[in-house]
Protein backbone atom coordinates (compact mmCIF):
# COMPACT_ATOMS: atom_id res chain seq x y z
CA UNK A 1 0.00 0.00 0.00
CA UNK A 2 1.03 3.49 -0.44
CA UNK A 3 1.45 6.32 1.98
CA UNK A 4 -1.67 7.80 1.13
CA UNK A 5 -3.87 4.63 2.25
CA UNK A 6 -1.88 3.82 5.32
CA UNK A 7 -4.49 3.77 8.02
CA UNK A 8 -4.33 2.77 11.86
CA UNK A 9 -8.00 1.14 11.13
CA UNK A 10 -7.53 -1.91 9.53
CA UNK A 11 -10.93 -1.84 8.07
CA UNK A 12 -10.86 -5.09 5.99
CA UNK A 13 -10.30 -6.81 9.77
CA UNK A 14 -13.16 -4.49 10.56
CA UNK A 15 -15.68 -5.24 8.21
CA UNK A 16 -14.91 -8.83 9.30
CA UNK A 17 -15.81 -8.89 12.36
CA UNK A 18 -19.14 -7.15 11.58
CA UNK A 19 -19.85 -10.06 9.00
CA UNK A 20 -19.39 -12.65 11.47
CA UNK A 21 -20.96 -10.47 14.09
CA UNK A 22 -24.22 -10.53 11.72
CA UNK A 23 -24.23 -13.87 11.50
CA UNK A 24 -23.23 -14.37 7.60
CA UNK A 25 -22.72 -17.96 6.53
CA UNK A 26 -22.46 -17.14 2.32
CA UNK A 27 -20.33 -14.80 1.43
CA UNK A 28 -19.27 -14.89 -2.69
CA UNK A 29 -16.69 -12.87 -4.39
CA UNK A 30 -15.15 -12.61 -7.71
CA UNK A 31 -11.60 -12.49 -6.33
CA UNK A 32 -10.92 -8.38 -6.30
CA UNK A 33 -7.33 -6.60 -5.09
CA UNK A 34 -9.73 -4.54 -2.97
CA UNK A 35 -11.66 -7.06 -1.02
CA UNK A 36 -8.19 -9.68 -0.81
CA UNK A 37 -7.86 -9.28 2.83
CA UNK A 38 -11.49 -8.80 3.63
CA UNK A 39 -12.06 -12.45 1.76
CA UNK A 40 -8.87 -13.93 3.34
CA UNK A 41 -10.29 -13.33 6.86
CA UNK A 42 -13.66 -14.77 4.89
CA UNK A 43 -11.54 -18.19 4.02
CA UNK A 44 -10.24 -18.52 7.43
CA UNK A 45 -13.23 -18.18 9.56
CA UNK A 46 -15.18 -21.78 9.96
CA UNK A 47 -19.03 -20.30 10.50
CA UNK A 48 -18.50 -19.03 6.67
CA UNK A 49 -18.50 -20.61 3.11
CA UNK A 50 -16.73 -19.23 0.76
CA UNK A 51 -18.28 -19.45 -2.93
CA UNK A 52 -15.56 -18.28 -5.74
CA UNK A 53 -17.76 -16.75 -8.61
CA UNK A 54 -17.44 -16.38 -12.00
CA UNK A 55 -19.67 -13.57 -12.42
CA UNK A 56 -21.16 -11.58 -9.79
CA UNK A 57 -25.04 -12.10 -10.77
CA UNK A 58 -24.19 -15.54 -9.51
CA UNK A 59 -23.69 -13.91 -6.09
CA UNK A 60 -27.35 -12.21 -6.52
CA UNK A 61 -29.54 -15.51 -6.80
CA UNK A 62 -26.59 -17.41 -4.64
CA UNK A 63 -27.90 -14.71 -1.83
CA UNK A 64 -31.79 -15.51 -2.77
CA UNK A 65 -31.18 -19.64 -2.16
CA UNK A 66 -29.15 -18.75 1.33
CA UNK A 67 -31.91 -16.83 2.68
CA UNK A 68 -34.60 -19.27 1.40
CA UNK A 69 -32.56 -22.33 3.51
CA UNK A 70 -32.57 -19.32 6.27
CA UNK A 71 -28.75 -18.35 6.19
CA UNK A 72 -27.27 -15.03 5.45
CA UNK A 73 -24.99 -14.34 3.12
CA UNK A 74 -22.92 -11.41 1.58
CA UNK A 75 -21.45 -10.87 -1.76
CA UNK A 76 -18.18 -8.96 -2.15
CA UNK A 77 -17.35 -7.37 -5.57
CA UNK A 78 -15.68 -4.50 -7.58
CA UNK A 79 -17.69 -1.39 -9.22
CA UNK A 80 -17.15 -3.19 -12.89
CA UNK A 81 -19.84 -5.93 -11.40
CA UNK A 82 -22.18 -3.89 -10.58
CA UNK A 83 -23.35 -3.98 -14.41
CA UNK A 84 -23.50 -7.46 -14.42
CA UNK A 85 -25.90 -7.90 -11.85
CA UNK A 86 -28.62 -5.70 -12.90
CA UNK A 87 -31.33 -8.38 -14.41
CA UNK A 88 -30.29 -10.76 -11.13
CA UNK A 89 -31.63 -7.81 -9.14
CA UNK A 90 -35.30 -8.16 -10.35
CA UNK A 91 -35.00 -11.45 -8.27
CA UNK A 92 -34.33 -9.66 -4.76
CA UNK A 93 -36.99 -7.03 -5.94
CA UNK A 94 -39.81 -9.19 -6.84
CA UNK A 95 -39.21 -11.30 -3.94
CA UNK A 96 -38.22 -8.68 -1.42
CA UNK A 97 -35.04 -11.14 -0.41
CA UNK A 98 -32.33 -9.18 1.87
CA UNK A 99 -29.27 -8.99 -0.71
CA UNK A 100 -25.83 -7.40 1.69
CA UNK A 101 -23.43 -6.46 -1.22
CA UNK A 102 -19.87 -4.89 -0.51
CA UNK A 103 -18.40 -2.89 -3.59
CA UNK A 104 -14.57 -1.84 -3.75
CA UNK A 105 -15.31 1.39 -6.67
CA UNK A 106 -13.07 1.95 -9.47
CA UNK A 107 -13.02 4.43 -12.05
CA UNK A 108 -12.84 7.27 -9.38
CA UNK A 109 -10.10 8.49 -6.84
CA UNK A 110 -6.85 8.34 -9.05
CA UNK A 111 -8.02 5.92 -11.41
CA UNK A 112 -5.40 5.31 -13.91
CA UNK A 113 -7.29 2.78 -16.37
CA UNK A 114 -10.08 4.86 -18.24
CA UNK A 115 -11.88 1.58 -18.98
CA UNK A 116 -13.20 1.63 -15.21
CA UNK A 117 -14.51 4.79 -15.56
CA UNK A 118 -17.84 4.31 -17.35
CA UNK A 119 -19.06 2.03 -15.10
CA UNK A 120 -17.37 3.14 -12.01
CA UNK A 121 -19.21 6.46 -12.60
CA UNK A 122 -22.42 5.00 -12.70
CA UNK A 123 -22.92 2.50 -9.97
CA UNK A 124 -24.80 4.46 -7.60
CA UNK A 125 -27.85 5.72 -9.97
CA UNK A 126 -27.38 2.20 -11.35
CA UNK A 127 -27.66 0.57 -7.61
CA UNK A 128 -30.79 2.91 -7.44
CA UNK A 129 -32.97 1.87 -9.95
CA UNK A 130 -32.54 -1.77 -9.50
CA UNK A 131 -33.68 -0.62 -5.58
CA UNK A 132 -30.56 -1.42 -4.29
CA UNK A 133 -29.59 1.48 -1.34
CA UNK A 134 -26.48 2.33 -0.99
CA UNK A 135 -24.18 3.73 1.53
CA UNK A 136 -21.07 5.10 1.00
CA UNK A 137 -17.39 4.94 2.52
CA UNK A 138 -14.69 7.19 2.30
CA UNK A 139 -12.99 6.88 5.61
CA UNK A 140 -11.23 4.05 7.24
CA UNK A 141 -12.97 4.48 10.90
CA UNK A 142 -16.29 4.61 9.38
CA UNK A 143 -16.11 0.97 7.39
CA UNK A 144 -17.33 -1.54 10.06
CA UNK A 145 -20.32 0.89 11.27
CA UNK A 146 -21.78 0.73 7.82
CA UNK A 147 -21.50 -2.07 7.59
CA UNK A 148 -23.13 -3.06 10.22
CA UNK A 149 -26.44 -0.37 9.59
CA UNK A 150 -26.30 -1.85 6.16
CA UNK A 151 -26.67 -5.49 7.56
CA UNK A 152 -28.79 -4.80 10.11
CA UNK A 153 -31.29 -2.92 7.22
CA UNK A 154 -31.24 -5.61 4.66
CA UNK A 155 -31.81 -8.48 7.19
CA UNK A 156 -34.03 -6.55 9.17
CA UNK A 157 -36.41 -5.14 6.63
CA UNK A 158 -35.34 -7.48 3.56
CA UNK A 159 -33.91 -4.70 1.42
CA UNK A 160 -31.20 -4.69 -0.53
CA UNK A 161 -28.23 -2.71 0.62
CA UNK A 162 -24.54 -2.20 -1.17
CA UNK A 163 -21.70 -0.51 0.31
CA UNK A 164 -19.66 1.33 -2.15
CA UNK A 165 -16.10 1.76 -0.39
CA UNK A 166 -14.27 4.57 -2.32
CA UNK A 167 -11.24 4.11 -4.44
CA UNK A 168 -9.58 6.55 -1.99
CA UNK A 169 -10.43 4.27 1.08
CA UNK A 170 -8.77 1.20 -1.06
CA UNK A 171 -5.65 3.27 -2.59
CA UNK A 172 -4.07 3.33 -5.78
CA UNK A 173 -3.82 0.05 -7.55
CA UNK A 174 -0.34 -1.25 -6.78
CA UNK A 175 0.63 -3.98 -9.43
CA UNK A 176 1.28 -7.03 -7.01
CA UNK A 177 -0.86 -9.98 -6.29
CA UNK A 178 -3.52 -9.32 -3.84
CA UNK B 1 -35.76 -41.42 -28.70
CA UNK B 2 -37.61 -38.65 -26.25
CA UNK B 3 -39.45 -38.31 -23.22
CA UNK B 4 -42.76 -36.44 -22.42
CA UNK B 5 -41.52 -33.36 -20.45
CA UNK B 6 -44.44 -33.20 -18.10
CA UNK B 7 -44.26 -37.34 -17.20
CA UNK B 8 -40.81 -36.80 -16.63
CA UNK B 9 -41.24 -34.14 -14.11
CA UNK B 10 -44.30 -35.66 -12.53
CA UNK B 11 -42.50 -38.79 -12.18
CA UNK B 12 -39.25 -37.28 -10.39
CA UNK B 13 -41.90 -35.93 -8.00
CA UNK B 14 -44.01 -38.35 -7.57
CA UNK B 15 -43.60 -39.90 -3.26
CA UNK B 16 -41.13 -37.22 -3.34
CA UNK B 17 -39.62 -37.15 0.34
CA UNK B 18 -40.61 -34.14 3.15
CA UNK B 19 -37.13 -33.01 2.62
CA UNK B 20 -36.65 -32.66 -0.88
CA UNK B 21 -36.73 -28.94 -1.85
CA UNK B 22 -37.01 -27.75 -5.56
CA UNK B 23 -36.18 -24.41 -7.58
CA UNK B 24 -37.27 -24.21 -10.86
CA UNK B 25 -36.30 -22.35 -13.64
CA UNK B 26 -38.54 -19.53 -15.46
CA UNK B 27 -40.95 -20.67 -18.21
CA UNK B 28 -41.94 -24.81 -19.30
CA UNK B 29 -39.47 -25.55 -15.78
CA UNK B 30 -41.84 -23.97 -13.78
CA UNK B 31 -45.11 -25.09 -15.51
CA UNK B 32 -43.71 -28.40 -15.44
CA UNK B 33 -43.03 -28.64 -11.83
CA UNK B 34 -46.70 -26.67 -11.11
CA UNK B 35 -48.23 -29.63 -13.64
CA UNK B 36 -46.62 -31.80 -11.05
CA UNK B 37 -48.71 -30.48 -7.63
CA UNK B 38 -47.78 -27.26 -6.20
CA UNK B 39 -45.96 -27.68 -3.19
CA UNK B 40 -44.63 -24.96 -0.78
CA UNK B 41 -41.47 -26.67 -0.91
CA UNK B 42 -41.23 -25.74 -4.53
CA UNK B 43 -39.47 -22.36 -5.18
CA UNK B 44 -40.34 -21.44 -9.12
CA UNK B 45 -38.36 -18.55 -10.93
CA UNK B 46 -40.52 -16.29 -13.31
CA UNK B 47 -37.55 -14.21 -14.37
CA UNK B 48 -34.07 -14.07 -13.53
CA UNK B 49 -33.03 -16.17 -16.15
CA UNK B 50 -29.19 -17.68 -15.52
CA UNK B 51 -30.30 -17.81 -11.97
CA UNK B 52 -32.14 -21.40 -11.22
CA UNK B 53 -28.99 -23.32 -10.60
CA UNK B 54 -27.52 -20.27 -7.87
CA UNK B 55 -30.64 -20.04 -6.04
CA UNK B 56 -30.70 -23.71 -5.69
CA UNK B 57 -26.63 -23.66 -4.48
CA UNK B 58 -27.14 -21.24 -2.10
CA UNK B 59 -30.05 -23.61 -0.76
CA UNK B 60 -28.37 -26.47 -0.76
CA UNK B 61 -25.33 -24.88 1.24
CA UNK B 62 -28.04 -23.57 3.72
CA UNK B 63 -29.31 -27.06 3.94
CA UNK B 64 -26.88 -29.43 3.83
CA UNK B 65 -29.71 -32.07 5.64
CA UNK B 66 -32.20 -31.83 2.85
CA UNK B 67 -31.68 -32.51 -0.83
CA UNK B 68 -32.47 -29.54 -3.02
CA UNK B 69 -33.18 -30.43 -6.84
CA UNK B 70 -32.98 -27.55 -9.53
CA UNK B 71 -35.26 -28.12 -12.50
CA UNK B 72 -34.58 -25.94 -15.74
CA UNK B 73 -34.20 -25.95 -19.57
CA UNK B 74 -31.08 -25.93 -21.78
CA UNK B 75 -31.37 -21.86 -22.33
CA UNK B 76 -31.86 -21.18 -19.02
CA UNK B 77 -28.64 -23.27 -18.19
CA UNK B 78 -26.86 -22.05 -20.87
CA UNK B 79 -27.59 -17.92 -19.57
CA UNK B 80 -25.87 -19.11 -16.28
CA UNK B 81 -23.18 -21.72 -18.05
CA UNK B 82 -20.39 -20.03 -15.66
CA UNK B 83 -22.97 -21.38 -12.57
CA UNK B 84 -21.46 -25.06 -13.51
CA UNK B 85 -18.24 -24.24 -13.00
CA UNK B 86 -18.91 -22.32 -9.58
CA UNK B 87 -20.92 -25.43 -7.91
CA UNK B 88 -18.69 -27.53 -9.04
CA UNK B 89 -15.88 -26.25 -6.84
CA UNK B 90 -18.21 -25.85 -4.28
CA UNK B 91 -19.80 -29.90 -4.77
CA UNK B 92 -22.52 -30.22 -2.77
CA UNK B 93 -23.51 -33.84 -2.08
CA UNK B 94 -27.09 -32.30 -1.56
CA UNK B 95 -27.71 -31.26 -4.87
CA UNK B 96 -28.98 -32.18 -8.42
CA UNK B 97 -29.52 -30.37 -11.66
CA UNK B 98 -31.95 -31.92 -14.21
CA UNK B 99 -31.43 -30.20 -17.36
CA UNK B 100 -35.03 -30.27 -19.71
CA UNK B 101 -33.44 -29.88 -22.64
CA UNK B 102 -35.33 -29.55 -25.78
CA UNK B 103 -32.63 -27.85 -27.89
CA UNK B 104 -35.67 -25.09 -27.69
CA UNK B 105 -36.37 -21.49 -26.33
CA UNK B 106 -39.50 -22.51 -25.74
CA UNK B 107 -40.91 -19.49 -24.17
CA UNK B 108 -39.85 -17.22 -27.17
CA UNK B 109 -41.21 -19.41 -30.23
CA UNK B 110 -39.26 -22.53 -30.18
CA UNK B 111 -36.03 -21.31 -31.81
CA UNK B 112 -33.22 -23.51 -31.70
CA UNK B 113 -31.12 -23.17 -28.39
CA UNK B 114 -26.78 -23.94 -28.38
CA UNK B 115 -27.68 -27.10 -27.44
CA UNK B 116 -29.60 -28.30 -30.81
CA UNK B 117 -26.14 -26.68 -32.58
CA UNK B 118 -24.08 -29.36 -30.93
CA UNK B 119 -22.91 -27.60 -27.07
CA UNK B 120 -22.82 -30.62 -24.93
CA UNK B 121 -24.44 -29.88 -21.44
CA UNK B 122 -23.35 -33.19 -19.83
CA UNK B 123 -19.22 -32.46 -20.99
CA UNK B 124 -20.16 -29.40 -19.60
CA UNK B 125 -21.23 -30.34 -16.57
CA UNK B 126 -18.08 -33.22 -16.37
CA UNK B 127 -15.67 -31.12 -17.01
CA UNK B 128 -16.73 -28.69 -14.33
CA UNK B 129 -16.34 -31.51 -11.70
CA UNK B 130 -19.60 -32.82 -10.92
CA UNK B 131 -19.65 -36.10 -9.33
CA UNK B 132 -22.52 -38.08 -11.27
CA UNK B 133 -23.59 -36.46 -14.64
CA UNK B 134 -25.42 -38.73 -17.39
CA UNK B 135 -28.13 -38.77 -19.84
CA UNK B 136 -31.74 -39.51 -19.88
CA UNK B 137 -34.13 -40.23 -22.99
CA UNK B 138 -36.25 -42.73 -22.28
CA UNK B 139 -38.11 -44.82 -19.21
CA UNK B 140 -35.37 -46.52 -17.69
CA UNK B 141 -33.19 -43.16 -17.79
CA UNK B 142 -36.05 -41.91 -15.51
CA UNK B 143 -36.07 -44.36 -12.98
CA UNK B 144 -32.25 -44.70 -12.42
CA UNK B 145 -32.37 -40.78 -12.26
CA UNK B 146 -35.38 -41.16 -9.59
CA UNK B 147 -32.76 -44.01 -7.75
CA UNK B 148 -30.22 -41.46 -8.35
CA UNK B 149 -32.41 -38.44 -6.76
CA UNK B 150 -33.36 -40.62 -3.66
CA UNK B 151 -29.95 -42.73 -2.94
CA UNK B 152 -27.40 -41.34 -4.39
CA UNK B 153 -24.71 -38.48 -3.35
CA UNK B 154 -22.73 -36.21 -4.43
CA UNK B 155 -23.80 -33.01 -6.39
CA UNK B 156 -25.73 -34.82 -9.49
CA UNK B 157 -26.56 -33.08 -12.99
CA UNK B 158 -28.61 -35.10 -15.46
CA UNK B 159 -29.61 -33.74 -19.19
CA UNK B 160 -33.05 -35.05 -19.80
CA UNK B 161 -33.60 -35.12 -23.64
CA UNK B 162 -37.32 -33.98 -23.58
CA UNK B 163 -39.29 -33.82 -26.92
CA UNK B 164 -39.60 -30.38 -28.60
CA UNK B 165 -42.94 -30.15 -28.10
CA UNK B 166 -45.19 -27.09 -26.46
CA UNK B 167 -47.67 -28.64 -23.37
CA UNK B 168 -50.78 -26.29 -22.45
CA UNK B 169 -49.18 -24.04 -19.56
CA UNK B 170 -49.89 -24.66 -15.89
CA UNK B 171 -49.09 -21.18 -14.12
CA UNK B 172 -48.36 -21.57 -10.56
CA UNK B 173 -48.17 -18.28 -8.47
CA UNK B 174 -45.95 -15.26 -9.72
CA UNK B 175 -45.94 -13.65 -6.21
CA UNK B 176 -42.19 -13.97 -5.13
CA UNK B 177 -42.84 -12.71 -2.08
CA UNK B 178 -45.35 -15.44 -1.09
CA UNK B 179 -43.11 -18.18 -2.45
CA UNK B 180 -40.73 -17.14 -0.62
CA UNK B 181 -41.87 -16.98 2.32
CA UNK B 182 -44.11 -20.15 2.65
CA UNK B 183 -40.93 -22.07 1.20
CA UNK B 184 -39.28 -20.65 4.51
CA UNK B 185 -42.36 -21.26 6.30
CA UNK B 186 -42.35 -25.03 5.35
CA UNK B 187 -39.00 -25.70 6.49
CA UNK B 188 -39.03 -24.02 9.64
CA UNK B 189 -36.54 -20.94 9.25
CA UNK B 190 -38.43 -18.23 9.90
CA UNK B 191 -36.05 -15.86 11.60
CA UNK B 192 -37.56 -14.55 14.73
Amino acid sequence: MNAESVSPVDWPLDIHRVLEAAGIRQVSYVPDAGHAGLIRACQATPSMRTVKLTTEEEGVALAAGAWLGGQRSALLMQSSGVGNCVNMLSLVTACRFPLLTIVTMRGEWAEFNPWQVPMGTIVEPVLRLCNVLTYRVDRAEEAGETVQAAADLAFGGDLAVAVLLSQRLIGRKQWVHG
Amino acid sequence: MTLERRKTVATLLADRDDGLLVVTGLGSATYDAAAAGDDPRNFYLWGAMGGCLMVALGLALAQPGRRVLAITGDGETLMGLGSLATIGVQSPANLSIVVLDNGRYGETGMQESHTALGVDLCAAARSCGMARVFEIHDEAGVARLVRELQTGTGTLFARAIIAADDPPRVLPSRDGVYLKTRLRHAIGCDEP
